[in-house]
């Protein structure tokens, strides 16, 4: 069974073992409109929770995305650069961006449940 | 630029475009939609395939009233740099208000009415963030004999498109004949207005002033056209930069030319050699020896957009900056434009854009980056 937990940044990262995946929301992807470039991290790299894992590019702007805990890069979404737009049309599914090996399991006590995060949307609109 | 302590401005069409469910954001001391809810690329492409409804209402709009047109035209030649003198009637001029280094204040249409009992009047649209400060300068830079008169009353819509000509003249029968670049004033169903065939997006198209308190029934009319579609402020910027047009306060400011801003085509014959206008002797050296630096256009390879502020390098060294970029629709890719040393400005010219301090491969190459739609016949 997975874990799905939420940060305030509008990430998401869903739990399986000791790996996440990672992606952004979709109320996120609505905020930014159409992407059309995912800026992916290397296979191999560390990030810090709350460091920037990835940049999402609009047709507007470049929007940075942050892990939601820190953790090691296992995988990344290939499929992205052919198809940006699966971002859009997927946020929660296809249009994933990459999978961490989590460092500390108990940082995802620091995220938000589907229920609290439902309610933190409400909160902000 | 607006003050940010200053109330937040709505156009006489906000209600209309929060009805059609648009995401509103400050631009400009004014609240505007940045797109609906179809989004950019979507708005972008029907723009390019049938006909985008602007809401441009922010922009500055005023006349300018002397007692004839060359007293008119010379009051306004000491200002910019364009030959509005030598502008016959009916016709419409893009042009720069120059600082006395020749930098650019704003840049602005300039548009003659056709009509005789109009002779002296000459219709100015300025951008929405500098409006205030233009018209001062403008009003300061008069001989007595010559007005500005604030147009506020009234609103500015633009609908662009290869669909716009047809759409239009079901309400402006007498619009379909105009060339590009000419304005008229006429009726849209019997509310008067005036209409110019320019625009921003390199499309075909009109641009419609018209007074605020008949302008939400155009809209509305022109928006129930099932060929027509709401177009936001994200899908403008894609268009114009598709079509290597300069926004104000980014492709060019207070510190560059019109040389290097790559718009000597602005500068008519007789201003260049006559002079006569701010930064006069800055422009013809530039003209004469050819500018340090010039705005071209960039190519990145691959999909990743490279954005204003980007450095651009060539062998390693800094050459300059890009001013506008992103992701053009049409184009299906990214591109930018910026400025670079002038020996480096020829199409083909390989250079390097660092985007979050990775290189970018990425070519100059020849402005529009999309063919543009313009109807120059006639």
């Amino acid at each position: 069974m997975s874990t799905i937990r939420f940060s305030k940044d509008h990430e998401y990262i869903r739990v399986e073992g000791d790996v996440g995946t990672v992606g952004i929301t979709d109320y996120a992807q609505g905020q930014l409109g159409d992407v059309v470039f995912v800026d992916l991290p290397a296979v191999g790299k560390t990030v810090a929770a709350g460091g920037e894992a990835a940049v999402v590019e609009s047709v507007k702007a470049a929007s940075e995305v942050y892990a939601p805990v820190a953790g090691t890069v296992v995988a990344v979404n290939d499929a992205l650069s052919a198809n940006p737009g699966a971002v859009n049309e997927s946020a929660m599914g296809d249009g994933w961006f990459l999978k961490l090996k989590i460092a500390d399991r108990t940082e995802l006590d620091g995220l938000m449940t589907e229920a609290q995060y439902a309610e933190y949307l409400k909160s902000i609109s | 630029m607006t003050d940010s302590s200053q109330p937040v401005l709505r156009t006489p069409l906000y209600e209309a475009h929060v009805a059609a469910g648009a995401r509103i954001v400050p631009f400009a001391g004014y609240d505007m939609p940045v797109q609906y809810p179809t989004g950019i690329l979507a708005e972008h492409k029907w723009t390019r395939e049938s006909a985008g409804l602007f809401d441009v209402s922010h922009m500055g709009q005023a006349f300018l009233v002397g007692p004839d047109h060359e007293t008119t035209a010379r009051a306004l030649e000491a200002l910019c740099p364009a030959d509005l003198v030598g502008l016959a009637p009916g016709r419409q001029r893009y042009t720069q208000l120059l600082n006395a280094e020749g930098g650019i204040l704003d840049d602005l249409m300039v548009t003659r009415p056709g009509e005789a009992e109009e002779d002296g009047v000459l219709f100015l649209v300025v951008n929405a963030a500098c409006k205030e400060q233009d018209f001062a300068h403008i009003a300061a830079g008069l001989p007595a004999n010559v007005r500005l008169m604030r147009a506020d009353h009234r609103a500015l819509v633009a609908l662009q498109g290869p669909k716009a000509a047809e759409v239009l003249a079901r309400h402006c029968p007498d619009t379909a004949d105009m060339a590009f670049m000419t304005g008229r004033t006429t009726t849209f169903d019997g509310m008067p207005c005036h209409v110019s065939r320019s625009g921003y997006t390199g499309e075909d198209g009109y641009e419609i002033s018209i007074r605020a308190r008949h302008v939400a029934t155009l809209w509305d009319t022109l928006a129930a056209d099932p060929l027509v579609r709401p177009i936001g402020l994200g899908a403008r910027d894609s268009l114009r930069l598709e079509a290597g047009l300069c926004l104000y306060g980014h492709d060019i400011d207070t510190t560059t030319s019109p040389v290097e801003g790559n718009i000597v085509w602005s500068i008519q014959k007789r201003r260049r050699l006559d002079g006569g206008f701010p930064g006069a002797a800055r422009v013809q050296k530039e003209l004469a020896e050819g500018p340090a630096r010039i705005r071209v256009g960039l190519l990145p390879e691959g999909r990743q957009p490279a954005r204003e502020g980007s450095e651009i390098q060539h062998e390693g060294r800094r050459v300059g900056v890009v001013t506008s970029g992103g992701f053009g629709p049409t184009l299906n890719g990214p591109l930018a434009m910026g400025y670079v040393e002038a020996a480096l400005a020829a199409p083909g010219t390989a250079l390097t854009l660092i985007v979050r301090d990775r290189p970018l491969p990425a070519r100059v190459v020849s402005m529009p980056f999309v063919p543009n739609g313009y109807i120059r016949k006639k």
